[in-house]
């Protein structure tokens, strides 16, 4: 039970739908408006990124589980995405110049003479967007469920998902007839007949990008305010004591650990829509590994804070690696070091240190005054 | 998979697919005892230990530079001034990381695998700067070129029977260290009672920088062995560093026999497997069977048996 519901609860939602709506108005209007399509777009790229990272929030920030293989589901949801589009696209008229036509381009090249039994289903959207969300959710379980069931927790989680990392990664570069190699899936170009590389059809997807975002901080939301929410917490700080209470507590890893795995995989087919190719690039080790660092600099208990740390480091490496880039993997690698040792709760902790109790500070005054008035009926309390 | 090839074929591909994977067994070794003594022993997570072996494997190139250019009477047996310079270098600069970083993360192992993955991003980067980003190899002495002939099909190259000899030996000192040392006591008593050890008077941070050091060290002799058999590029430490890992947790993390029976299976199965199947193929194999293997058996092959 809250102690103390009009500062307590009440002060929460309306900061967290405060900086919700703020967001949202940055990403819907103030970005579309300030920013040429082709920023923008890149913008839509580094947004989908910012699904991993919140996804790495609930996963790492709330439960206490670094996955270090968040580019494996980021990287399945793309492939199912791509794998769709690039049926569309090789259509037999498109590729009658083939030895084979109807088969994509690299199967061809690598002599395929028939499409491969798992890519079949790819030819159905609806399938194609199921497994978008169940394939790296299926496979998170599966993981889940032999690792955590048998306790192994911590960093021997970190380093097995990051061997799955590395095991997809050359296995998909390996395959190249069933997956294109090393260059990925490329050419994409329609979406059910709709032109994706047009510039109206880039600003359509940034904004569907950016409403999805915002519907999943709000599901991330919900999630860390149920009850599941504080077991989570609970099992981060003493997993024991949560174990004794009666809680199965690798059930609960199991469904954070999935949940991160789809809002990841949503993000993998929005780059791949926006983008307009996917490759084992955004897959391996070390994808994985800056995805981490996205969500720490943002601040790793904060949904928000992993959103605008997503966009500030995308845009520092973009803007670095444009002008300097020898200086980008000193950049990137202070980063890693001073967010863990000079400032372990990101961006969102210097903001609720330093910047949000001046802000609060006339809220508050204002807000105290009818509570101190009517302190009779806690509004709220029903709702806790 | 077998079809076509004779008995005796078959044989002699074993045996020199074998002798590749002793090699590469000797790579695995030497990065995984390091990584061993300080995942194993301190609970640490190194992610930069790969960048410690390359410059190891730097300080070999520039001292093989260096004596061939100064006093080349001494070529013949430069690699052994390059070894221990080598294992000083990654010790001191271990030393150095710890005494600045990893000593402020003990209670937080994922953050130290964060910092350290960032000190890689960095040095790499020095290396890049530094050397250039094209690899660079050494020039061996002739006394480490050429092969023996053990029968008409198989072959023998020196320089990988050499870095097999060194990997043993090194593996005996660092054995003779850890187990029967008063100091190699200490360092174990820290690790599995930290409190206690403190209490009966060793002084722990001292410990804890000196076996940081040792296993950074460790990791530049790696490195030294490393040039005999491959060329070295700023990022090839991150080439090893999974399967180093793998290797650790796979042999269970605190038994160094167990880090080196690991060792010889990863790398016999690969390069066995290697011959037959594609590279990639070979790889992934591996590396999904030890996962696997790791789920089912999540604390490895060897386990420590200490009362906590």
């Amino acid at each position: 039970m809250t102690r103390n519901p009009q500062n307590g609860l009440l002060g929460r939602i309306d900061g967290d739908v405060a900086g919700i709506l703020l967001l949202a108005a940055l990403l819907v209007i103030v970005l579309p408006l300030g920013l040429d399509i082709f920023r923008l777009n890149m913008v839509g790229k580094y947004l989908t990124y910012a699904f991993v990272a919140l996804g790495l929030v609930l996963c790492w920030g709330s439960a206490g589980i670094l996955s270090l293989g968040q580019g494996i589901f980021f990287g399945i949801g793309g492939y199912c995405m791509a794998m769709f589009l690039k049926l569309e696209a090789s259509s037999p008229e498109a590729t009658k110049i083939q030895s084979t036509p109807g088969i994509p381009d690299f199967m061809d090249w690598n002599q395929l003479t028939a499409l491969p039994w798992f890519w079949e289903p790819f030819h159905s959207l609806t399938f194609s967007i199921v497994a978008v969300v169940a394939v790296p959710a299926l496979l998170a379980f599966i993981v889940g469920l032999a690792m955590f069931k048998r306790r192994v927790g911590g960093v021997y989680f970190a380093i097995i998902t990051q061997a799955f990392a590395a095991i997809l990664t050359i296995l998909i570069v390996g395959q190249q007839g069933y997956t294109g190699g090393i260059n990925g899936i490329t050419d994409l170009r329609t979406l059910k007949g709709w032109d994706i590389r047009t510039d109206e059809a880039k600003l359509v997807l940034y904004f569907v990008n950016a409403a999805l975002l915002i519907g999943c901080i709000l599901l991330c939301l919900y999630v860390r305010r149920s009850k599941l929410g504080r077991i989570l917490v609970a099992l981060r700080d003493k997993e024991d004591r949560v174990r004794f209470s009666g809680y199965d507590v690798a059930n609960f890893k199991i469904f954070v650990f999935c949940f991160a795995a789809a809002l990841s995989a949503v993000g993998g087919a929005m780059f791949t829509l926006q983008v307009g190719f996917m490759s084992p690039s955004f897959v391996g080790i070390v994808p994985s590994i800056e995805m981490v660092i996205y969500c720490a600099v943002g601040g790793r208990l904060s949904l928000l804070g992993a959103v605008y740390g997503t966009l500030l480091v995308n845009w520092a490496k973009t803007m670095l690696s444009e002008s300097f880039p020898e200086l980008w993997l000193f950049a990137m690698g202070t980063l890693f070091i001073g967010v863990v040792m000079v400032f372990p709760n990101g961006l969102a902790g210097l903001y609720q240190q330093y910047i949000a109790p001046r802000l609060r500070r006339p809220i508050v005054g204002r807000a105290k005054m009818p509570a101190a008035a009517a302190p009779i009926i806690p509004p709220h309390t029903a709702a806790d | 998979m077998f079809e076509g090839y004779s008995l005796a074929e078959l044989g002699s591909i074993f045996a020199m697919q074998g002798f590749a994977g002793l090699i590469l067994f000797s790579v695995f070794v030497l990065m995984a005892l390091g990584l061993a003594i300080i995942f194993g022993q301190m609970g640490v997570i190194n992610m930069a230990h790969g960048e410690f072996m390359i410059l190891g494997a730097y300080v070999t190139y520039l001292c093989s530079n260096f004596i061939s250019s100064t006093v080349p009477a001494l070529f013949p047996a430069y690699f052994f001034i390059a070894m221990i310079l080598a294992f000083f270098a990654s010790g001191a600069l271990g030393m150095l990381v710890e005494w600045g970083m990893i000593r402020f993360l003990y209670r937080r192992p994922l953050d130290t695998l964060l910092a350290t993955w960032g000190l890689s991003l960095i040095l790499q980067q020095v290396f890049r700067s530094v050397f250039g980003a094209r690899e660079v190899g050494v020039v061996l002495p002739d006394w480490l070129m050429g092969s023996v002939a053990v029968t008409d099909t198989i072959e023998v190259p020196i320089n990988g029977l050499f870095v097999m000899g060194l990997t043993m030996a090194i593996t005996v000192v660092i054995y003779a260290v850890m187990f029967r040392s008063r100091w190699g006591q200490g360092v174990r008593a820290v690790m599995q009672n930290r409190t206690m050890a403190g209490a009966v008077g060793i002084n722990t941070e001292k410990v804890d920088r000196y076996t940081f050091g040792l296993g950074c060290g460790i990791a530049g002799v790696a490195g030294s062995a490393f040039t005999m058999v491959g060329s070295t590029g700023p990022t090839s430490g991150q080439l090893y560093i999974v399967d180093t890992f793998l290797v650790v947790v796979f042999g269970g993390a605190q038994s160094l026999i167990g880090t080196i029976a690991s060792a010889f299976t990863i790398s016999q199965a690969q390069s066995t497997m290697e011959f037959f199947l594609s590279g990639s193929t070979a790889k992934v194999l591996t590396l999904l069977t030890v996962v696997v293997i790791l789920m089912l058996r999540p604390q490895g092959l060897f386990v420590l048996k200490v009362r906590r």
